[in-house]
């Protein structure tokens, strides 16, 4: 069914606009074009078909459930619910303290809001159609092993004492939550429709210039630079490409859907998948935006050892997708 | 004066919600005072969790998104 993009793609790039296929700037407008279209039709009727299922999950309930859990457990739901809540950056804070405030400890919250912005439907989706199943199942499973683990590893030193003064007293003085909304469940389909269409309509508003600038990006490599390049200069997953393509991460700020193209087109060039995946989730998760918020209910120091745990494990996952890969 | 609250940390629809009150309250023709509280703690100590939420005379009546003209015409009367 996708390759009506491919030949639409075909179509307007080399007949209407009379560019040569092969050419670098005929591959790079086909590859907008195709990734595009491809991209924008999977989006409206994917965001609306899961809208649709998940229109009876809000953060209350993922609060209820998490603040019951114990604490093994808890990470990993915490990381589960981060990728499957909707939910905009713009809400971290009311989230990170509504969880505290209610108990859950730092550590789970954590895993909730570090996966949030790796993984989510749209992500999945778009890896998906653009670079393969098994290389979304690597990014899923290293997106929820980061949130899972970075979660456990800021219990263990009790991230919850470089809380703002305020944040650590609403956590030491939290009272178990009840649940007062429960009607969510058995929805009718109207409501269903109604929540579906507002969430395709947000969803879509907040993306489309990031689609537009990572297929651009993507496209601009996929045209213009050389394979050869790339496989002489970091082809072989040399050492240094991996922190390198981190730290490279940090200025950069995109969200998942921004990037994923930009991620198609680095891998068909040939850079390794471990330096590739490395790069893109450093775009997406280490954000400086996104720090100076949490700012409001950390510390620096903390804030400090969130952005060095981030670093330092997508550099690990780099290393080891590069290693497997080459041995 | 009914004393208006939109609790949000600064994002476009806490300021569209805001807005929104304003121009709806003028149309009705009724006096509202709207503030926009952006402190976290604040926010917290109304167990916010999803923004833009709205406080009536210091009642939380409303949060997670823009509110419609029908809810917003109730808080009015």
């Amino acid at each position: 069914m996708l390759t009506f993009f491919t030949e639409l793609a075909d179509w307007l790039a080399f007949t209407l606009f009379g560019l040569a296929p092969h050419s670098k700037l005929g591959d790079a407008v086909h590859f907008f074009i195709e990734d595009t279209t491809k991209i924008f039709f999977l989006l409206v009727v994917m965001i609306y078909f899961i809208a649709l299922i998940r229109a009876s999950l809000n953060i209350e309930r993922v609060r209820d459930y998490l603040a019951g859990k114990n604490r093994f457990i808890g990470y990993i739901m915490g990381s589960i619910f981060g990728a499957i809540t909707p939910f905009c950056s713009c809400s971290s804070i009311p989230v990170f303290l509504g969880f505290t405030s209610g108990g859950i400890p730092v550590g789970i919250t954590m895993s909730f809001l570090l996966t949030s912005p790796l993984i989510n439907e749209v992500a999945v989706l778009l890896l998906l159609s653009l670079v393969g199943w098994e290389i979304t199942l690597i990014y899923v499973l290293v997106g929820l092993a980061v949130g899972i683990m970075g979660g456990m590893f800021l219990d263990l030193i009790h991230a919850e004492k470089l809380l703002q003064p305020f944040a650590l007293k609403a956590y030491q003085s939290a009272k178990p939550t009840v649940s007062k909304d429960t009607s969510r469940s058995t929805l009718p389909f109207r409501d269903r429709h109604e929540f579906a269409k507002q969430e395709l309509l947000d969803i879509l508003s907040r993306v489309w210039k990031w689609v537009f600038i990572g297929v651009g990006l993507g496209a601009a490599l996929h045209g213009f630079l050389p394979i050869s390049w790339v496989e002489t200069n970091l082809g072989s997953g040399q050492w240094w490409s991996v922190p390198s393509a981190v730290l490279l991460g940090i200025p950069l700020y995109s969200n998942a859907t921004g990037v994923i193209p930009v991620m198609e087109s680095l891998i068909t060039k040939g850079l390794p998948i471990g330096t590739t995946l490395a790069f893109c989730m450093s775009t997406v998760a280490a954000s400086f935006p996104e720090f100076i918020l949490l700012k409001q209910v950390m510390t620096w120091r903390l804030l400090a050892t969130i952005l060095a745990l981030l670093l330092t494990s997508f550099t690990v996952v780099g290393w080891t997708l590069n290693a497997i890969n080459y041995n | 004066m009914k004393e208006i609250k939109v609790l949000g940390s600064g994002c476009a629809k806490c300021i569209k919600t805001a807005e929104f009150i304003q121009s709806v309250a003028i149309e009705c023709g009724i006096p509202i005072n709207v503030v926009k509280e952006t402190s976290a703690e604040a926010i917290m100590n109304y167990g916010v969790m999803s923004t833009p939420a709205v406080v009536v005379d210091n009642i939380l009546m409303h949060s997670g998104s823009i509110p419609d003209r029908k809810k917003v015409e109730g808080w009015l009367k």
